[in-house]
């Protein structure tokens, strides 16, 4: 569906590197690799890869160095590398510009999900109309949501905020990014609207927080819709 | 008997133990000069060295005989050190150099000589006492007149007293006696031949030393006490071995210390007997009032006395008297199941003495007509010594003679003006209250002094014819020689009743001095605090300079002084670490560096050494037994406040040093178990699966699974691991924002999917529950702690239901399974690190970290965790957190 792209690995761990390699090679794209933030960069710049796997931990520095100096110039999608205990790393990193991270050690289906979602922009910007995921349903153009056949009423905040978080499945929406797009940068903070807007939405669409089905919690960083 | 009546006795056990880590000491005993004490030691030691033990001659006197050279020179030595003594070079054997060098055996010549002034120890038996508790065996040799109780025996026997004696107690302590023998004929022939050294200064009294029948009283009291060493030897053997013998009751011997010149020589005597009863023997000195009034020499031959007898072994005593000495001496040996009495026998009275006390009985005469029930000896003193000491005209000092002539002349004064009122006769009366005032101010001499000068006075001034001392009429004969009389008596009694009343006040003083160290030193909540009272108290109360001394490391340092003081002179310092490292006194007037300026005493609590006290006269005055004993309580209160200061601080850090091992302990067994466990599992699996076609695809897939799952969990344990450090650390610094409980719920549930997924979980989350105020990630992560551990214990297919409420203005969201619960009494305990629920037979993996981890987590965020039974028949677990309101 996204098919074949370059793409990036920036880590120290050569089997870490290899499983890796191993693992997208088989989905059919290009690998290259990189060591350290020197020679990340140069890959970045020389390979112009569709998407880069960047390890925060390397040798000669922290990897999100080589996340701020390939905004200079690019948008590519960067998915960061990070481990439980670095929560301040990873924050920062989505800050810098990071899309989206993985916690080590990962399961590689789990990842290889991830990199297919962050690669489905590259195929077009043209989303759908109508978003469907299982029971729920959701025409952008339309403005309308049904679960199981059922029209749900919403806001045009919630709807907006479904929209946001529906259009882009799979991929981690940090709470600054949401509140940013829908209340504006004044409200970066104000991260109690959106969870007053999450609660309302969860339970319009009968998706209970504990046991979620479609509206997935990344505690303290976002939300992440679940992925087709 | 039973068996079990056969068991050695703890003290000849306790003995050998004390024994054991100190070198071996053989003596090499003669029973005179020239018998060949030397060259045995050097012949056996020769032997030795072709046997391959390490010898070293410490120090060898050859006395430039040709014969002894030789063998000397076969032995590797240490070389002496050099000493000036009165213009003269002179040698000493190197103490510290022997003792850096560390043989096997060291052989030291001559027990009983005196070292130079300024070597460490005042005797060479000192010096051998510290090469056998470095552990190293010794060869010495003595001669048998340089036994300190055999030494009053030989002074009789041959007229010679030597200076030089060694105590008892080496000879008593030495593990070897091998008596050195030699015919008297034999000896005297090797005299004559010149083989036989001979001191110049003492040339002419050897001919009087060398008889026949000298040596032959010398050879018998030699071997008589090597015979005595055997014996011992042999009782201690059958003591530590538990043999049935005769033994004798325990009574005890007593000897009464005084200032007499006899005391000595009554506890030399005491000892002997001591010994050939073999009983325990006590040193018993009693204080009354009149030992307060004694002069110094007096005082510092009592305080001799006392450190002979410790010296010689016995145990010493002191009873404060009141009144009767006499009775309370024999109180004290009834209470202490005495049976001999050993005393002094008293120095002859001086005329004065009688007439100031005529009926005063004194004490040794007192015990023999009381003492009905006790055997009583009294022993004399030597001739020589035997001093009547009547005239004690040093207590006279110069204002009190001037005092008591001024009181005579003002009586005089006053019976001039009242002569005409009065009888003569009656004038006495003035005279004599001048005696009293004076004898109550200045003591018993002064009176004496007003009453023989107003005996004068009033025969000259007074009684007809008048400005002469010629009296005419009998009745005033009569009148002086009554008034003489009477003032005397009156005059000591008067000063006795003041001496007893100072002495009294002196013992309420020292008393209150006392108590109120011991309540400063109990106030003292700081080490510091308790040098400070400790170096000031001391010094007010004794009058003199103190320093207290404290460990720091291997040295000692000076902790406080008081008047300050930081540094004190190398002599003195060696001096205190003598006294610290061997628990006994050093340094001015103590056996040890006896030049030293301060005198230093060991602080020590059991076994425990914790420093030393240092004290100084100004002038360079000694310690009097009374200072001596009130110090000795003074620094047993220091040792107790230090012992209490330090326990208090060591208590803490022992509590934390004991839980640490425990966690360490703890950690290391989690580490080699439950992190190996899932890597064997993986490696085996992916080993498996490595191998080309060995396996069925649906099986490959299993073991991919098993690696998988594995692999998460020590993912989690690694995570445990590190948040426990974190925590540990301080590291961690939650940032609590407020939260949906139920997101948190629903992101801990996605991480555990595939723990999970052999449950059902229920989830009982009101919609209208307040958000909490936490850290979201700290939190997801304390709930899925409890998740994983409520899916290991509950059965496969149980239910685990979290429901939350709002219970006093907090969230407490609970988690049961149906597993088989927690025992009430580990109920608390599952909350510590590395615990784990003993006797469950179902023991699940797991590092014991969990629980732990989720009550750090919690608890610094300002939430609590404990748990409970699910049910009421105490099956299942419930675990309640509570969790802070957002505002």
């Amino acid at each position: 569906m996204t098919g074949p792209a370059r793409i990036l690995i920036v880590d120290d761990e050569p089997p870490i590197r290899r499983f890796l390699r191993v693992a997208l090679e088989a989905e059919g794209h290009l690998v290259t690799e990189a060591a350290s933030v020197r020679e990340g960069i140069d890959r970045a710049a020389l390979d112009a890869p569709a998407l880069v796997i960047l390890d925060l931990g390397l040798p000669d520095g922290d990897g999100i160095e080589v996340l701020r100096t390939v905004r200079g110039w690019s948008q590519v999608p960067v998915i960061v590398l990070s481990v439980r205990s670095d929560e301040a790393g990873k924050v920062a990193a989505l800050d810098a510009g990071a899309q989206d991270y993985v916690t080590k050690p990962f399961a590689t289906s789990e990842f290889l999900a991830r990199i297919r979602a962050l690669l489905r922009d590259r195929t077009g910007p043209a989303a759908p109309s109508v978003l469907s995921v299982a029971e729920l349903e959701i025409d952008l153009a339309a403005r309308r949501v049904s679960v199981a056949g059922a029209e749900v009423k919403l806001t045009r905040r919630e709807f907006d905020l479904l929209r946001l978080l529906a259009s882009q499945p799979g991929r981690l929406v940090t709470q600054a990014m949401i509140l940013r797009t829908i209340w504006g940068p004044a409200h970066e903070e104000d991260s109690q609207y959106l969870r007053v807007y999450i609660r309302q939405l969860r339970a319009k669409l009968g998706d209970d927080a504990a046991d979620p089905r479609w509206i997935f919690t990344e505690p303290g960083i976002g939300y992440r819709f679940r992925n087709r | 008997m039973a068996d079990e009546d056969l068991r050695p006795e703890p003290e000849a056990l306790l003995a050998e133990a004390a024994r054991e880590g100190r070198g071996r000491l053989k003596i090499f005993l003669g029973a005179a000069p020239g018998v060949g004490k030397t060259f045995a030691m050097l012949e056996a030691a020769r032997q030795r060295l072709r046997e391959g033990t390490d010898v070293v001659a410490g120090v060898i006197e050859t006395h430039g005989r040709a014969e002894t050279e030789a063998l000397v020179h076969a032995l590797p030595v240490v070389p002496r050190r050099p000493g000036y003594y009165r213009g003269r070079i002179l040698s000493e054997m190197d103490l510290d150099a022997l003792l850096a060098r560390r043989p096997r055996l060291a052989l030291i010549d001559e027990l009983a000589h005196t070292n130079l002034e300024g070597s460490r120890h005042e005797k060479r038996w000192q010096d051998v006492e510290e090469v056998l508790a470095a552990g190293i065996d010794v060869w010495t040799t003595l001669n048998v007149q340089h036994v300190e109780t055999l030494n009053d025996a030989v002074a009789r026997i041959t007229g010679i007293r030597v200076r030089e004696t060694v105590p008892d107690r080496i000879l008593d302590t030495a593990d070897e006696i091998e008596l050195i023998d030699l015919s008297p004929e034999d000896l005297i022939a090797r005299l004559r031949a010149g083989k036989v050294y001979v001191p110049e200064q003492a040339a002419r009294a050897v001919q009087n030393f060398f008889a026949k029948g000298n040596l032959t009283a010398l050879r018998e009291l030699a071997m008589r006490a090597a015979a005595d060493r055997v014996d011992a030897q042999l009782r201690e053997h059958m003591a530590a071995n538990a043999i049935p013998g005769p033994w004798p009751a325990q009574e005890r011997l007593l000897v009464c210390v005084s200032d007499s010149p006899a005391a000595r020589n009554a506890i030399r005597a005491a000892k002997r007997s001591a010994d050939r009863a073999r009983v325990e023997w006590i040193a018993l000195s009693v204080t009354s009032p009149r030992i307060e009034t004694l002069p110094e020499g007096a005082r510092d031959d009592l305080a001799l006395a006392l450190r002979l007898a410790e010296r010689l072994g016995a145990t010493v005593a002191s009873l404060q008297a009141g009144g009767d000495v006499a009775r309370e001496i024999l109180d004290f040996a009834r209470r202490n199941n005495v049976r001999r009495i050993i005393v002094g026998r008293p120095r002859p009275r001086s005329a004065l003495h009688a007439l100031v006390h005529p009926f005063r009985e004194r004490v040794a005469e007192r015990l023999l007509r009381l003492g009905t029930e006790f055997e009583v000896t009294l022993v004399s003193a030597e001739p020589g010594r035997a001093r009547p000491q009547g005239w004690h005209l040093p207590a006279l000092s110069f204002p009190a003679t001037g005092w008591a002539l001024l009181a005579t002349a003002l009586a005089s004064g006053a019976a001039w003006i009242v002569d005409r009122m009065l009888p003569v006769a009656s004038l006495a009366l003035l005279f004599m209250t001048a005696v009293l005032v004076v004898a109550t101010r200045f003591g018993r001499w002064a009176s004496a002094l007003t009453a023989v000068s107003g005996f004068f006075a009033y025969n000259f001034f007074f009684t007809e014819p008048r400005l002469t001392f010629t009296v005419h009429y009998r009745d005033q004969i009569l009148t002086l020689g009554l008034f003489l009389a009477a003032s005397l008596l009156t005059g000591g009694l008067a000063a006795e009743l003041r001496a007893r009343v100072d002495a009294q006040r002196a013992a309420a003083d020292r008393m209150g001095k006392l108590y109120d160290f011991s309540r400063r030193v109990a106030a003292a909540a700081a080490f510091d605090d308790v040098v400070w009272a400790a170096v000031s108290h001391v010094s007010m109360t004794l009058a003199c300079r103190t320093v207290l001394l404290v460990p720091e490391g291997e040295r000692l340092a000076v902790a406080g002084g008081f008047p300050p003081e930081d540094r004190l002179e190398l002599r003195d310092m060696s001096a205190a670490r003598y006294a610290w490292q061997r628990g006994e006194e050093a340094g001015r007037g103590s056996a040890t560096l006896p030049a030293a300026d301060w005198l230093f005493l060991p602080i020590r609590a059991g076994e425990r050494r914790l420093g030393g006290v240092g004290v100084a006269y100004e002038g360079g005055r000694s310690f009097s037994p009374v200072d001596r004993r009130l110090l000795d309580a003074l620094i047993d209160q220091v040792a107790l406040a230090m012992e209490r200061v330090r326990l208090a601080e060591d208590l803490e850090g022992a509590r934390l040093a004991a839980e640490t091992d425990r966690l360490r302990t703890a950690l290391l067994s989690s580490v080699s178990h439950d992190l190996r466990t899932p890597l064997v599992t993986i490696i085996g699996a992916a080993g498996s699966l490595s191998e080309p076609g060995a396996l069925p695809p649906e099986a490959q897939q299993a073991l991919a699974e098993t690696i998988r799952e594995e692999g998460e969990r020590l993912d989690r344990y690694v995570q445990n691991l590190l948040d426990m450090t974190r925590l540990g650390h301080g590291a961690l610094k939650p940032a609590a924002r407020p939260s949906d409980l139920a997101e948190l719920v629903g992101a801990a549930r996605t991480r555990l999917a595939a723990v999970l997924r052999g449950h059902r979980i229920g989830t009982d989350l009101p919609p209208d529950l307040p958000a909490v105020l936490v850290d979201p990630v700290l939190t997801e992560q304390v709930l899925v702690n409890i998740l994983d551990n409520a899916a290991k214990y509950a059965p496969p297919g149980s239910p685990i239901t979290l429901a939350a409420r709002l219970d006093a203005g907090r969230v407490v969201l609970s988690v049961a399974d149906e597993g088989p619960g927690i025992p009430p009494a580990d109920r608390e305990k599952v909350f510590d690190m590395f615990y784990r629920v003993a006797g469950t037979d179902r023991r699940r993996a797991g590092t014991g970290l969990g629980l732990a981890i989720c009550r750090g987590l919690l608890e610094a965020q300002g939430g609590t965790i404990r748990a409970e039974a699910a049910r009421p028949d105490g099956q299942g677990t419930r675990i309640l957190l509570t969790l802070p309101v957002a505002p």
